[in-house]
């Protein structure tokens, strides 16, 4: 069995490969995972985003003097991995603090793993309500405006509609599950008349949309709640424009207005669902249009909404970084705790009570324009307006 | 009423889709033996070749055309992989063509992006059937009836080939005995290519014509593939019929299952699988496979236990292995113990694998409900880990004997895919089961107690165990238990004659590796502190296969190594590179072809040649047995 030689020498070439890494001791690092390899749609524009950061950042005089450095890891899409990564990062890397992750169960896997290990981890993209609430700790914050959050802007909307007899259709997992029975609930408070008629549950990734479509017209409802997004989106949209689906009724859809799943749907478009999303081309704001112009300038290409998200991740990481003028955890914690800074979308805040920040989202409707689809009636929902009271949050948090 | 109609239609027009692919899958099957993994690839370069040659080519003209060429160059794409990949080889054991299709697998999902970019892909609808036809105020996709008719068409020129041309009358009988075809003096090389070349050309065309209704992106090789698979083995495999029909079967059963149960479709081709395996061993059209031939799994060097030499030599490399915790670091560390408790998931499957000819294709079930054994009784009673270690395991145990029991009374590819459809079931289980599981969030703070909890103590446990475990199963090997094993595999009716009762032996053998697996599970959760639905899916299955074949499958304890190289590879390349799946594709496509019996097992032949050249060498290494039978 030369089992063991292997072995060893397996051992020898990982620890020569940590060895070679060890980068300058004056500059700040920054651990970030994501996964780049399962949804480049997603985070090849996230990785711009956040590259545009550590450039702007460096080239106005780093972190308090230091060097940002930000060292990116793949998690392939699977919760074991993006471990594996967040261990590498912090015992061998020495990252000041982890950041990134996409996918809600990862997420939580590293928030449990900053938990563990004591290290602060800013969630980027995990849209659960469990990083902040449920299954929340001290050493996690996230940026982005949750399912729950979401859920609030678009029933904003929704509940105005006349529509009384609704179905759902949302991916069969947590993402679609939790975001389904938030807006029911948000849903059913606001409009007690409604009568929820048709639920379908294609897996993700997976959906065969010609049955989903015609199950859901017989059950004739009035409106639509979608939450698929991706690749079957555009399965739905496609059988449903062809069977006349959405013909007469209203559609209200998470994430659809965002430019990742909203582009490739090109001449197919639905016009009039009520989305949440990000119309890059409308937002006239100084701190949008100063972000969108090194963005064009520096890719030739226009951002998506994980552009944005990669940016003010390293842009709120450096910025708490900074204010905290260490990398000890209990100290950016402190600083982190009700930090507010600057962002495309105008100025967020992470809160105190659940380490969530008040970055907002857009909610449009969907229109054709020139063969492609755009938000258009797109009003910026500040995040902080569409969260539960801190009685009800701090029922929902657990105690520290 | 009209309602009904129409879903019946919309199933039929899913189930034209799911036929084209299936039955490229089942000719190559059929013919070559060979578990085409890349099968799903091929569909999803055919999607892609199609989008750019159909957004290139005006007219309708240029759409039908671009289709047809897509399929057409993705064909020749395929008989390039068969004469420079496949060919060098059939004569491997069996299964390690399907390493070489994963790697493939692998790299295309990467070159993809890299060709075409990682936005979805919108293509155009297909010229003539854009809209819907009205039925009794139903609406029905006019490209649905036309992939309704083209189903059948399909069907009728494949069966048309296959019965009334020379060339479809040889693979017939190459489908049902290959052996006898080549005695026959039929040159089997260009069968196969073009048996390949044909079987390629459906996936490719199957790909292409989801380009209307479908968006083209990396991951819907994926999507497909596993599905195909298990029309392939409902319908029997190799018989083009057995694949239309269970196409329809399972695409009528999804359109009608998702107004009862609208959470079906996750699970619901499994169920039918294992349902139609358990009534019907051998698929709803498929005959029994002729008994072979060539010994299965013969080994060429008969196996031995490890001299005393080898035994210290082992010994000091897992000393050796036991000093890492004094220079490495944490990182490292840890690393050392996941490599650790692949070792033990892989030796599980191996045990199974080459010791009892039955090849898991759902070994990750075991791996998992071991973690989740772990989850359970840490979290929800509360106990110590030692405790959890031990009791634990046990869950994998539990569903090893009930799986299992059904699962040995079928072989070969049958054994395999039942093996996945109860692996599936036991993760949309634990995927779905959100108030027991967590569902796809998984449960969380698992960690070990604090006598473990330092990753050099955390290291030494997984090595002790993984070390434990290897000789524990070694030991089994080489017990009479193991010899009856061994024989049940080589040949079941000389077995069956000196009164082996091969069923019990096979169980007894699916429960120890079951259980072995949960132990590995185990402490892959207190590794990681955390049990996700993804401990119990088809990815890690397939790893765990991918390491028993890479260490090789004719060995004692080639997983071993199998599992230490890909694992370290695999960690290694994902932190360094983000076409971690590229460059690990190419590199098991070259070990591929480099190592056709495995690491191990290469690195024993050279070392029976070196000792047939010095005479005084063993006296049983110098003897190798040809063809036993």
């Amino acid at each position: 069995m030369r089992a063991g030689y292997i072995f060893v020498s397996a051992a020898f070439a990982l620890l020569a490969g940590g060895m070679a890494h060890s980068a300058l001791a004056q500059d700040i690092k920054i651990g970030e995972i994501n996964s780049y390899s399962l949804l480049p749609a997603f985070t090849e524009p996230y990785r711009k985003g956040w590259q545009l950061a550590v450039e702007e950042i460096n080239a106005a005089g780093g972190i308090n003097g230091k060097k940002l450095v930000v060292i990116s890891k793949d998690d392939g899409g699977k919760p074991a991995d993006a471990q594996t990564a967040a261990n590498e990062l912090v015992s061998s890397e020495g990252v000041a603090m982890l950041a990134g992750t996409f996918l809600s169960n990862i997420g939580l896997a590293v928030s449990d793993f900053a938990n563990q290990k004591k290290v602060f981890f800013l969630a980027a993209e995990p849209l659960t309500d469990a990083v902040t609430w449920s299954k929340g700790n001290k050493y996690t914050f996230r940026l982005r405006p949750s399912n729950y959050m979401q859920a609030a802007m678009l029933v904003e909307a929704a509940s105005k509609l006349p529509a009384k007899r609704w179905a759902t259709i949302a991916p069969n997992y947590e993402y679609g599950q939790s975001a389904v029975s938030v807006f029911k609930k948000l849903m059913s408070e606001k409009r007690p008349d409604i009568q929820w008629v048709d639920e379908q549950w294609p897996p993700q990734g997976k959906i065969d949309a010609g049955p989903v479509v015609q199950a859901v017209a017989q059950a004739n409802p009035e409106a639509i709640l979608n939450v698929t997004f991706g690749a079957d989106l555009v399965k739905l949209v496609r059988e449903g424009n062809t069977r006349g689906l959405f013909k007469g009724r209203e559609v209200v859809s998470f994430l659809t207005g965002e430019p990742e799943y909203l582009d490739p749907l090109k001449e197919e478009t639905p016009e009039g669902w009520i989305v949440t999303g990000y119309p890059w081309y409308s937002i006239k704001t100084p701190e949008h249009d100063a972000f969108l112009k090194a963005y064009q300038g520096k890719y030739n290409d226009y951002p998506r909404l994980g552009s944005i998200v990669g940016y003010q991740t390293i842009k709120s990481a450096a910025a708490i970084l900074a204010k905290a003028g260490s990398t000890d955890p209990e100290k950016l914690i402190a600083a982190a705790e009700g930090l507010s800074l600057g962002s495309p979308f105008g100025e967020i805040t992470f809160r105190k009570i659940d380490h969530q920040s008040t970055l907002g989202a857009y909610v449009g409707k969907t229109a054709l324009k020139d063969g492609k689809g755009v938000m258009v009636d797109s009003v910026y929902k500040k995040g902080s307006d569409y969260l539960p009271s801190d009685a009800e949050v701090e029922k929902l948090r657990p105690k520290d | 009423m009209a309602f009904y109609v129409v879903q019946f239609l919309t199933g039929l027009a899913s189930a034209a889709s799911l036929f084209l692919v299936a039955s490229g899958l089942s000719i190559i099957f059929g013919v070559t033996r060979i578990v085409n993994f890349a099968h799903g690839a091929f569909y999803m370069i055919g999607a892609y070749v199609a989008f750019t040659l159909t957004e290139r080519l005006s007219g309708a003209f240029g759409f039908w055309g671009g289709i047809v060429m897509a399929a057409i160059a993705v064909a020749l794409i395929g008989v390039i992989v068969e004469m420079v990949l496949l060919r060098r080889i059939y004569h491997a054991p069996e299964l390690f063509q399907l390493l070489a299709t994963f790697g493939l697998t692998l790299m295309v999902e990467d070159i993809v992006v890299l060709v075409w970019g990682p936005d979805d892909l919108v293509g155009r609808r297909a010229p003539g059937f854009r809209g819907a036809v009205d039925f009794f105020g139903q609406n029905i996709p006019s490209y649905d009836l036309f992939l309704i008719v083209l189903g059948p068409v399909v069907l009728g020129i494949l069966w048309l080939l296959f019965q009334r041309t020379r060339w479809g009358v040889l693979v017939r009988a190459a489908t049902q005995d290959r052996d006898m075809v080549a005695a026959l003096g039929v040159n089997q090389k260009w069968l196969f290519t073009s048996v390949f070349a044909v079987g390629v050309f459906l996936a490719a065309l199957g790909g292409a014509l989801q380009i209307p209704r479908d968006a083209v992106h990396h991951a819907m090789d994926l999507r497909i593939i596993v599905e195909v698979f298990v029309v392939v083995v409902i319908g029997g495999l190799g018989s083009i019929v057995g694949a239309f029909v269970a196409a329809v079967l399972v695409s009528e059963l999804n359109a009608f299952g998702i107004l009862i149960f609208p959470k079906i479709s996750i699970i619901l081709v499994f169920l039918v699988m294992a349902v139609v395996l358990i009534v019907r061993p051998w698929g709803l059209f498929g005959r029994p496979e002729a008994a072979a031939r060539k010994t299965p799994g013969l080994t060429v060097n008969p196996w031995r236990p490890l001299t005393s030499n080898e035994r210290l030599a082992a010994l000091a490399a897992l000393a050796m292995a036991a000093t890492l915790p004094l220079f490495a670091g944490n990182y490292a560390l840890s690393v050392g113990s996941e490599i650790a408790i692949f070792v033990i998931f892989a030796v599980s499957l191996h045990f199974l694998m080459s010791v009892g000819g039955l090849a898991s294709f759902g070994h990750a079930a075991y791996f998992g409900l071991g973690a989740y054994g772990i989850a359970f009784l840490a979290k929800m009673a509360g106990l110590p880990m030692i405790v959890c270690l031990l009791l634990g395991p046990l869950l994998g145990c539990v569903g090893a004997a009930v799986f299992g029991f059904f699962a040995v009374q079928l072989s070969g590819v049958y054994f395999a895919m039942l093996t996945l459809a109860f692996a599936q079931i036991v993760w949309s289980i634990a995927f779905q089961w959100v108030s027991v599981t967590g569902g796809d969030n998984g449960i969380l703070g698992v960690w070990p107690s604090s006598w473990a909890a330092s990753p050099s103590r955390f290291y030494w446990l997984s090595l002790g165990v993984a070390a434990l475990v290897t000789v524990a199963l070694r030991i089994a090997v080489f017990s009479p238990f193991g010899y009856a094993l061994r024989a049940t595999r080589d040949s079941p009716l000389r077995s069956e004659a000196i009164g082996i009762d091969a069923k019990r032996i096979q169980w007894t053998a699916f429960v120890i590796a079951g259980t072995t697996a949960g132990i590995g599970g185990a402490l892959f959760a207190y590794l990681k502190g955390s049990v996700f639905p993804d401990n119990l899916g088809i990815s890690l299955s397939v790893d765990a296969l991918v390491m028993v074949l890479l260490g090789g499958v004719e060995t004692v304890s080639g997983a071993v190594i199998g599992a230490i190289v890909y694992k370290a590879l695999n960690i290694w390349l994902v932190s360094q590179t983000d076409l971690s799946k590229l460059v690990l594709g190419g590199f098991i496509v070259v070990i591929v072809v480099v190592f056709p019996k495995g690491i191990v097992g290469m690195l024993e032949m050279l070392a029976q040649r070196r000792s047939k050249a010095s005479p005084p060498g063993s006296p049983l290494l110098a003897k190798p047995i040809g063809s036993a039978e």
